[in-house]
């Protein structure tokens, strides 16, 4: 851990906030972005491109606007957002569970993309050779192709993990830059360097977050290339 | 009784492939690539979706397009062995073998039986990328044993093997047929499998059945393109009669043709023989003072001449049995050799093959 000497307590905040607000993206992406992955690369469906161009809009659209399509969507008076609201009682808008979904919006075309890369890379020959086994579709899917894609499911949450370290626009239109609730990294140095002297505040959160991504990617790397030395490829 | 009625039409190729074969025994599927074996295996297999497909194992339909009935590859019950082995890179040798036998009910293929039958006890922890191509092509006939199959296809097993891993496997196979009744289906263009494992032969070309039929009744017809080739020859099933230890000869039977070939000290039973048809000479008269041991008097039954290479197969009939000899066309002319003439053929002991079992 960072000792105090180096950082200030709001500063340290920021930085407990921005890994809790990335590692509940990831969780919440995961599940889905395996499932899309699954869908697109092993089905063939009607309406199968437009899930795949839907999947891929953050990556496109000005992270601003998704930002704003989230208010329309999961805010108080949105479709999904207002029944959560009197339902459950659950508000996303302004808080950290919101900064969390909208940095798993923006990282969700990421981690799709990997996965479905690594599950269009199983040999189609290995499929068959389980089904001749007397493997049946869910089977074969638990004890061969997820365990062959677990390399590409790992760096798809590795690299979402630190794409989420760096989100800015959807998570400032969506959950404000609020301290201690929805103020990442990003949003914690842009609201430095708009003080009178906040430079040295951005220029350490600034290293805070060169580190974090760096380490996150050699991360990646190293598991990549471990799971992958097992399976011999 | 495998039963197999194929018609696909692919973008540039079409196949119309018919056949039955007998359950148990190993039938062949014999033709140059392209001519539709692969297919035939995967449509065994339940893996092809063709235009018009029937398939039937021991009376079980397992596809009819026409009746839509369709048994999907995982209930099928039948054993596949790739080219390419196709172990599952993320599992142990232990964990590809257990794939198949914990899905499978129980059989008569016991774990510990098969490591044995397989020579791959030693293998258990390792990982598949860490195996030769031999040893590979073992594991992948093990798992495909474990999974307790009524049949057993295996595609081309040993055609990515240098000529030391071939053999290394091939006697794994015999034994298979042999000592377990397996039925097989087995695709290879090697005349050397053929030789060695078929009951049945069934040749493929262009998509086409050539011709389908026992063995021993196929390789000796000489209208068969691969009578053409030069590895062309009869095979026999044959009874070792007797061991002569002094002349260091064993004398095979198969009706009223005998043979003698050098000491198989230690073979009883049936044997399968396979005669090179080069290495057959035909004569008019028996000779004395000649090295040949077999002189066997017989009958042409068929004459068929290759124009192109100039060389002819004579079909020579002793008793119910053919041998089939390769001479040319000026040898024909000379000997008079038409069908009904009597002849006698002159093989040489050394150039028989015996080989285990008559299946």
């Amino acid at each position: 851990m960072l000792p105090d000497q180096y950082l200030s307590a709001d500063e340290w905040t920021a930085v407990m906030l921005t890994l809790q607000v990335a590692t509940r993206a990831v969780l919440m992406g995961l599940p889905f972005a395996v499932a899309i992955a699954l869908l697109l690369s092993r089905t063939r469906f009607p309406g199968r491109s437009l899930l795949d161009t839907l999947v891929h809009l953050p990556l496109v659209l000005p992270p601003v606007v998704v930002g704003w399509l989230l208010l329309l969507i999961f805010g108080l008076r949105g479709l999904i957002g207002g029944w959560l609201y009197s339902a459950l009682g659950v508000r996303l808008v302004f808080t950290t569970e919101g900064a969390a979904l909208a940095c798993a919006v923006m990282s969700f075309p990421l981690m799709v993309r990997t996965i479905r890369l690594s599950l269009d890379a199983i040999d189609p020959g290995l499929v068959q050779a389980a089904r001749s086994l007397g493997a049946g579709p869910l089977d074969r899917l638990m004890s061969l192709v997820l365990p062959l894609a677990l390399p590409g499911i790992l760096v798809g949450a590795i690299t979402a993990f630190v794409a989420c370290l760096g989100e800015f626009g959807a998570v400032i239109t969506f959950a404000a830059s609020i301290p201690g609730q929805t103020q990442t990294l990003p949003l914690a140095i842009y609201a430095a360097l708009q003080q009178p002297n906040g430079e040295n505040v951005a220029a350490r959160l600034s290293l805070v977050s060169l580190v974090l991504a760096t380490l996150g990617l050699l991360g990646s790397e190293w598991v990549n290339r471990i799971l992958r030395a097992r399976i011999g490829r | 009784m495998i039963t197999v009625a194929l018609r696909h039409d692919y973008p540039n190729a079409s196949l119309n492939i018919a056949f039955a074969a007998p359950t148990p025994g190993t039938t062949v599927l014999f033709g140059p690539s392209g001519s539709g074996k692969t297919s035939v295996i995967s449509a065994i297999a339940g893996l092809l979706r063709a235009d018009r497909l029937h398939v039937s194992l021991d009376e079980e339909v397992l596809t009819d397009t026409a009746h839509r009935v369709f048994v999907p590859p995982e209930r099928r019950r039948i054993g596949l062995v790739f080219q390419d082995g196709r172990l599952f890179p993320h599992l142990t040798v232990k964990g590809n073998l257990a794939y198949g036998w914990k899905r499978a009910p129980q059989g008569p293929f016991a774990f510990d039986d098969v490591l044995e039958l397989l020579g791959i006890e030693d293998l258990l922890q390792q990982r598949p990328h860490t195996l030769s191509g031999g040893q590979k092509q073992r594991v992948a006939i093990g798992r495909a044993l474990l999974s307790q199959p009524r049949l057993l296809l295996l595609d081309e097993p040993l055609a990515s093997l240098d000529r030391a891993r071939r053999q290394e496997i091939l006697p794994y196979l015999q034994r298979l047929k042999h000592r377990h009744n397996m039925p097989i289906v087995y695709v290879t263009h090697s005349m050397t499998e053929v030789t060695l494992l078929a009951d049945t032969l069934v040749m493929l070309q262009g998509g086409q059945v050539q011709v389908a039929g026992p063995l021993a009744e196929v390789s000796s017809n000489p209208a068969m393109p691969t009578a053409l080739r030069d590895d062309a020859g009869s095979v026999l099933r044959m009874r070792v009669v007797d061991h002569d230890p002094y002349a260091r000869l064993t004398r095979l039977q198969a009706g009223r043709l005998t043979l003698d070939v050098p000491l198989q000290a230690g073979r009883s039973g049936h044997v399968r023989v396979k005669v090179p048809a080069r290495e057959i000479i035909l004569a008019q008269a028996a000779m004395a003072a000649i090295s040949i041991n077999n002189t066997i008097p017989g009958r042409v039954r068929r004459v068929v001449e290759d124009v192109e290479r100039n060389i002819a197969l004579v079909e020579v009939l002793v008793g119910e049995e053919v041998l089939l000899a390769r001479v040319t066309r000026n040898a024909v002319a000379r000997l008079g050799l038409q069908t009904g003439a009597a002849v006698m053929a002159m093989v040489k002991s050394s150039s028989i093959e015996v080989m285990d079992g008559p299946a």
